[in-house]
């Protein structure tokens, strides 16, 4: 067997930082699969919780958007559905920035006592995000079922918007996650960030209502790039992807993305005399 | 192949410690440092076109907790490495151990490093002892197909194959350590690092993981780094040790010496004061005096002796428990007192509390002793502290004389006796005329005493 070689020196640039993070890929599944099989630990309903959130928030927002407000939906699609399929990449969203941003101090004595690539920790923690976003999707095929609402050939596209929404995940949670850990007031700021973010994307309402002068302003929300996509892939024909607004949504993805990585490597190496 | 396993080069750990700033927190909030930052933003932006190195607070102290730290380590060597709180033996192991960065020098290492910096690390409570052997196996760098292959073997070390598929958070504490230690003693590195593991477990549980490190290194070759507080384990196990004092190598040699030297270094100051209070605020230690009847550590007989044990704590400490314990130069514990909450109350508020512990008399033999003081939560909890090597004290006799004089090998402890002289013959008669040879006088109670401390 050949045997590795390390140095350690101050500063040292591992060359081999993604080579690295993929021969730990297995402790990558242990800690998915661990955060996966304790989240419903010892709860009465056990995975029941991934549908029921979902489902109620979608009741009350197509009630209040949709009934009150009397929001339009896109084109000919049910407001439910329309919510739904917002709310699903939100959801997503919100629960993987959660999730992430205090993943880290949550296993401070992993990090304080044994060495593996950082990144782990936050990006395990999004895989559950996914696993309860498909147990959720469950809700949407029920619920096309009782509106007979026949898909067409866009949905196959899904996978590359869920991908999106991952990408679109990843850069602010690795950013506030190695924040948090020098911060701890960004424990705090996220549940602000996601209530706040809940009203100004496109979740409880079709992106159609925003004036067109507002549009490219609106798409710097990157999520709501993601959320039309979603959309536009479920509800068939019956919306519409402005392509300039979904450019600007994924290059502020990208962004977020080079800032939260180049953020979370230039701190990683200090976490354990932080944390 | 080279046979040296571990290069360690001119090693340096420095941390800044930023006083009258939120840095001796461990983590800082966001509004201090927005008003701080407005302050020292010109001294910043003038360090930054100097190219200085910018560092956080009003007044910036540098604290070498390693120093130009060098030694070599052979292919399935144990090594030692000892040194009294705050020597760098954790920063050392932390840098080995790529959890933390050095500031200086470099480390070669030439194998698959393991640690064991403790037992258990990253087990789940909620999950079962099968899962967690795969959790915490995967967590020390094992892959799942080692585990799989090992598993059994596993299980049967440890001994709860009865409750393998419990949720680990109903097992005994003893269980726990007892799993947790079966897998990190199925690791197969190269290079297996070991902090302070023989402070959990009964002793029959820490003979059990003495054999099994020793196996280790004999059997398998491998090399084996071992810090521990426990110098009887330190002796036992190792030819050669480290002796740190304030982050430097004091001694790179044989093992008696270096525990020679570390408690005769420990007498020096006869009191222990934490190296670096200044920047915890957790429950800790903060200082141990030993009082004896004499000057410089030395202690007469028969004379009552005073341990004061300073404790600092944040919080209130309601399950604490406190061990004083008395070491002979021989490595055995000879005398244990202990001060056990209810029975004891102290720390029901956060702040510092003095426990002072009295032994009237004294009788233990002459020669060199040392004091151990284990701080805990208990039953079975935190180990808060453990202080190992220190207050340093010598036993001596002047009330008495022996034609052989007073050895420290001879035994461990002087009762007291008076022999009675009778006549074979007259016992039948019940007369008992008594000669009392009363050896040893009641301990003085007036003798003059003075404190070397305080």
């Amino acid at each position: 067997m050949r045997e590795p070689f390390i140095i350690i020196e101050p500063n040292r640039r591992e060359r081999h930082y993604w080579l690295e993070l993929w021969q730990y890929r297995e402790l990558f599944q242990v800690l998915a699969w661990r955060d996966l099989s304790v989240r419903y630990k010892q709860t009465a309903i056990g995975v029941l919780w991934a549908l029921i959130r979902p489902l109620l928030t979608m009741l009350v927002f197509t009630f209040i958007f949709g009934h009150i407000a009397r929001l339009p939906s896109d084109g000919s699609a049910p407001y439910a559905l329309m919510v739904l399929a917002g709310m699903l990449p939100w959801t997503f969203f919100s629960t993987g920035l959660a999730e992430a941003s205090n993943s880290l101090i949550l296993d401070t004595n992993l990090i304080s006592k044994v060495y593996f690539p950082r990144l782990i920790v936050p990006t395990a923690t999004i895989v559950t995000a996914f696993v309860d976003f498909l147990i959720s999707f469950s809700i949407l095929i029920a619920l096309m079922v009782w509106y007979q609402f026949l898909p067409n050939w866009r949905m196959l596209l899904l996978p590359v918007f869920m991908l999106a929404a991952f990408l679109t995940t990843m850069g602010p949670a690795l950013w506030v996650t190695a924040l948090n850990v020098r911060y701890r007031d960004f424990r705090y700021v996220i549940p602000f960030i996601v209530q706040f973010g809940l009203y100004v994307s496109p979740v409880g309402f079709s992106s159609s209502v925003i004036p067109e002068q507002w549009r490219l302003i609106y798409s710097l929300n990157p999520m709501a790039g993601v959320i039309d996509g979603f959309r536009w892939c479920i509800l068939g024909g019956q919306s519409h992807l402005n392509l300039t607004n979904l450019t600007v949504g994924a290059g502020v993805t990208i962004l977020f993305l080079w800032l939260g990585i180049r953020q979370f490597r230039k701190t990683e190496k200090s976490f354990a005399d932080l944390i | 192949m080279s046979d040296t396993i571990i290069t360690v080069e001119n090693l340096s750990k420095s941390y800044l410690l930023g006083h009258k700033t939120a840095q001796r927190e461990p983590y800082v909030a966001l509004r201090d440092v927005i008003t701080r930052e407005v302050g020292n933003f010109t001294r910043k932006a003038i360090d930054l076109i100097h190219g200085r190195p910018i560092v956080q607070g009003d007044e910036i102290e540098e604290f070498w907790a390693l120093r130009n730290v060098s030694f070599e380590v052979k292919r399935g060597e144990i090594l030692g490495i000892i040194g009294r709180n705050g020597a760098g033996k954790s920063t050392l192991l932390k840098i080995l151990t790529r959890i933390t960065e050095p500031t200086e020098g470099r480390v070669l290492l030439r194998g698959r490093v393991a640690s064991l910096l403790e037992v258990g690390t990253g087990f789940h409570r909620e999950l079962t002892g099968r899962e967690n052997i795969f959790l915490n196996g995967a967590i020390l760098g094992m892959t799942q197909r080692e585990i799989r292959k090992k598993f059994d073997e596993i299980v049967a070390f440890s001994g709860v194959e009865q409750f393998i598929d419990t949720p680990v958070k109903r097992f005994s504490s003893g269980m726990y350590v007892r799993l947790a230690f079966a897998v990190a003693a199925h690791l197969e590195p190269e290079i297996l690092i070991v902090d302070e593991v023989l402070a959990v477990g009964d002793t029959e549980f820490q003979k059990k993981c003495l054999g099994k490190m020793d196996e280790i290194s004999r059997r398998d070759g491998r090399t084996v780094l071992l810090v521990s507080h426990n110098l009887a384990a330190v002796s036992e196990l190792t030819h050669r040790a480290l002796l740190l004092d304030s982050g430097r190598v004091a001694l790179d040699g044989a093992t008696m010496d270096a525990v020679s030297m570390y408690i005769s270094k420990a007498r020096g100051a006869a009191n222990y004061v934490h190296a670096i209070d200044e920047r915890t605020n957790a429950i800790h230690i903060s200082r141990v005096d030993v009082i004896t009847s004499d000057q410089n550590g030395v202690h007469r007989f028969g004379e009552p002796l005073e341990v004061k044990v300073w404790i600092k704590h944040d919080r209130p400490i309601p399950k604490a428990c406190l061990f004083l314990q008395i070491i002979n130069q021989f490595q055995q514990l000879v005398v244990q007192a202990w001060a056990l909450d209810p029975e004891v109350q102290f720390g029901n508020q956060k702040g510092e509390s003095l426990l002072k512990c009295q032994f009237p008399s004294l009788r233990l033999n002459v020669g060199q002793f040392y004091l151990r003081v284990l701080f805990r939560e208990e039953p079975h909890g935190n180990l808060w502290e453990r202080l190992d090597g220190i207050c340093p004290f010598e036993v001596i006799r002047t009330d008495k004389t022996t034609p052989w004089g007073w050895h420290p090998e001879g035994c461990v402890y002087h009762e007291q006796w008076h022999w009675i002289l009778g006549f074979a013959d007259e016992e039948k008669k019940a007369r008992k005329p008594r000669l009392d040879a009363k050896r040893l006088p009641q301990p003085a109670s007036s003798k003059k005493t003075t404190s070397t401390a305080n």
